[in-house]
């Protein structure tokens, strides 16, 4: 009955005004459980609408901000701690993803949960950096030499660095796709538009395209769609921002789709945050775009798993076919990370031998 | 409506289906179990607690406590707590469903009520000043705080302390006390006619029982209370009761690495429990027998506040 709350929350927070105390309750879960309580939150008092919150609910938002400010404050320490752990790497060292938005002081850092630190540097000076963050007290998590050798062989990232006192986690990358992705864009490419962050010198971000870019290609070759609707949150933050600063700016990003081999993912990302979220956008992107979009046949079958895996991961949104869809997007998003003959056996060793190990070690 | 006020029959038939809403404190719950003892808990335990129709409004947590299902079922029943669809423990043997309902629910608000700096201790009120009894497990202070509960104190909680972060105030949180072990005997030989439900042995915590809340506790549990005290208590054999003053810096210290959100309140939680400090005076508390520490208790409350 409430199932696209949340999404009517994000697209038009006025209409809370008339929400009954049952679509609350269930407001209240979608938005926790896709990691979006605080980022309502933060909406809702930039629209001076923080009054549309019932009294008795809005300890849920003020504590849901309480702990993204947290995580806020833990991300720029985190971020001065690698900026002096690797000074002396030629770089750039490049922040992705949610400690890029903090960086760079994007609208959609506050009030959003961050999982881990995602850092991008030249293939070359991949050992170099690695080092110079164990000694700064981030350590390989443990792994099983299964996964150990699949990361090192096949991955864009070399396995999560934890701190030894802290517990956070750097994902330290050479690249934004597997080495096994059908389309790979060449990371000198991204370096050469990187900026340079005046306020932490030595760090960088990608340019305002790249982030789009590779929050897209995140989203739609990735399996783990937990936090999707985080995610597509963060495209629409990202695209709507880009757009305020940049007359310029929808040509550019199509220009730039099409020289990074990755205009299926921005037609995916247009189309479902348009979809989901109202993101306004110019129907001439849309038709640049056509040649990267899918045949008539593969679009149906994306919208629908998408329409279904990207709601948030709640029993209020869950229909019948929701489990089906999930497992589709976590199957099509490992089939365009490598081909066939190093799928299967990885798919076959996830789903027998892993869980096997698992419970020996529990 | 009162729980006791619902007949066994329809409590059973409302916790296996949509679930009864219940309040305690300053939170709404929604439950749903079709685990008999946790029926049996409920209505044991909660009968002075307010029922609602869980159709009709808002809940702050939903959580479910059922039966594993899975050829397991047939060899070693387990009970599994979900908030909200989410499992944050590993299941545990049926008959400890209530207990862990119980530890759930602890969970539930030391994980989100961030509005509140949350320190695990027991607190106690009498004439509007709060005594919070912080101490590591096994030093006794359920026990202690039973004692006081049943001897003319208030039971605000005997394992979650809430400091409201904007008034300093203590908001209760009264729902059935905790005991472990020797506590048991200990609390039944001191007030013969009160009512513990029935142990759940082998818990990860030894032998859990829990005591109902008294009645009083339960009426004015949305009546905060001002802190007046910080009292570490430890049980020794053959002594007497004695209160010995404490360093209030190295009070703020432990209290800061006790609370379950310190770290996530940021400079707000320093500054709400360095004034929690400059408020209360802070003593050490070493008792042997109830009646004697109970008495120490009352001496303390009996005199003038310093501060006000």
């Amino acid at each position: 009955m409430f199932r696209n709350v949340l999404l009517q929350a994000l697209k038009t927070p006025a209409s809370l005004s008339m929400l009954s105390m049952e679509g609350w309750d269930v407001l209240v879960r979608q938005a926790r459980a896709a990691g979006l309580l605080s980022r309502l939150s933060h909406q809702l008092q930039g629209m001076g609408l923080a009054n549309v919150v019932p009294p008795q609910i809005r300890w849920h938002f003020e504590a849901a901000d309480t702990l993204a400010l947290k995580q806020l404050t833990a991300v720029r320490r985190e971020l001065l701690a690698i900026q002096e752990a690797l000074a002396d790497l030629p770089g750039p060292v490049v922040v992705l993803k949610g400690a890029a938005y903090v960086a760079a002081r994007l609208p959609n850092a506050e009030g959003r949960l961050f999982n881990d630190i995602d850092l991008l540097v030249p293939r070359a000076q991949l050992s170099q950096a690695e080092s110079a963050l164990m000694l700064a007290g981030w350590h390989p998590a443990p792994l099983s030499d299964y996964d150990r050798r699949y990361y090192r062989r096949w991955m864009h990232e070399i396995p999560p660095l934890q701190h030894a006192i802290r517990e956070t986690v750097i994902d330290l990358h050479h690249a934004i796709l597997p080495e096994t992705a059908r389309y790979r864009p060449d990371p000198s490419q991204l370096f050469a538009r990187a900026v340079a962050l005046s306020d932490w010198p030595g760090l960088a971000v990608l340019s305002p395209e790249d982030r789009i870019l590779h929050s897209a290609t995140h989203l739609f070759h990735d399996g783990e769609l937990a936090h999707g609707l985080r995610d597509l949150s963060d495209l629409d933050l990202l695209i709507r921002d880009a757009a305020a600063r940049d007359a310029n700016f929808w040509m550019q990003l199509a220009k730039r789709a099409d020289t990074l081999q990755l205009g299926r993912s921005l037609y995916y990302a247009l189309r479902y945050t348009r979809h989901f979220l109202d993101t306004p956008m110019p129907d001439t992107v849309l038709e640049m775009l056509r040649p990267a979009a899918p045949a008539r046949l593969t679009r149906a079958l994306m919208d629908a798993v998408f329409s279904r895996a990207l709601l948030p991961d709640h029993a209020s949104c869950d229909g019948s076919c929701t489990p089906v869809a999930r497992l589709a997007a976590y199957v099509r998003a490992h089939w365009l990370r490598m081909p066939a003959h190093l799928l299967i056996p990885h798919l076959l060793h996830k789903a027998l031998i892993s869980p096997h190990l698992e419970s020996r070690h529990t | 409506m009162k729980l006791l006020q619902l007949p066994a029959a329809d409590l059973r038939q409302q916790l296996a289906g949509s679930g009864i809403w219940l309040r305690t404190g300053p939170f709404s719950i929604r439950l749903r179990s079709r685990i008999a003892d946790v029926a049996t808990g409920l209505a044991d335990l909660y009968g002075q607690f307010e029922v609602r129709n869980p159709r009709e409004v808002f809940a702050d947590f939903h959580v479910s406590i059922e039966p594993q299902t899975g050829v397991r079922r047939w060899v070693r029943p387990q009970a599994q707590f979900s908030f909200d669809g989410f499992q944050p423990f590993k299941p545990l043997p049926r008959d400890q469903a209530f207990p862990m309902l119980e530890w759930g629910l602890n969970w539930c608000v030391s994980t989100h009520a961030h509005q509140y700096l949350i320190i695990h201790a027991a607190v106690v009120e009498k004439d509007g000043r709060a005594a919070i009894l912080p101490a590591p497990p096994g030093s006794g202070k359920s026990t202690l705080a039973a004692a006081l509960s049943l001897s003319g104190w208030r039971l605000l909680s005997d394992e979650l302390t809430l400091i409201d972060r904007k008034t300093g105030l203590v908001h209760p949180l009264p729902r059935p006390v905790s005991l472990k072990n020797q506590s048991i005997d200990v609390i039944r030989q001191f007030a013969p006619d009160v009512f513990i439900n029935k142990p759940a042995h082998d818990t990860v915590k030894g032998t859990v029982a829990h005591l109902r809340p008294p009645r009083e506790s339960v009426r004015r549990q949305h009546e905060p209370a001002r802190p007046g005290w910080v009292i570490f208590p430890k049980w020794e054999p053959g002594i007497a009761a004695q209160l010995t003053p404490r360093s209030k810096a190295q009070t703020l210290i432990f209290l800061a690495q006790n609370a379950f959100n310190y770290s996530h309140l940021g400079t707000s939680g320093f500054q709400v429990a360095a004034s929690l400090i400059d408020g209360v005076e802070c003593h050490d508390f070493r008792y042997s027998a109830l009646p004697d520490a109970i008495a120490a208790f009352d001496a303390l409350a009996s005199h003038a506040p310093l501060s006000a």
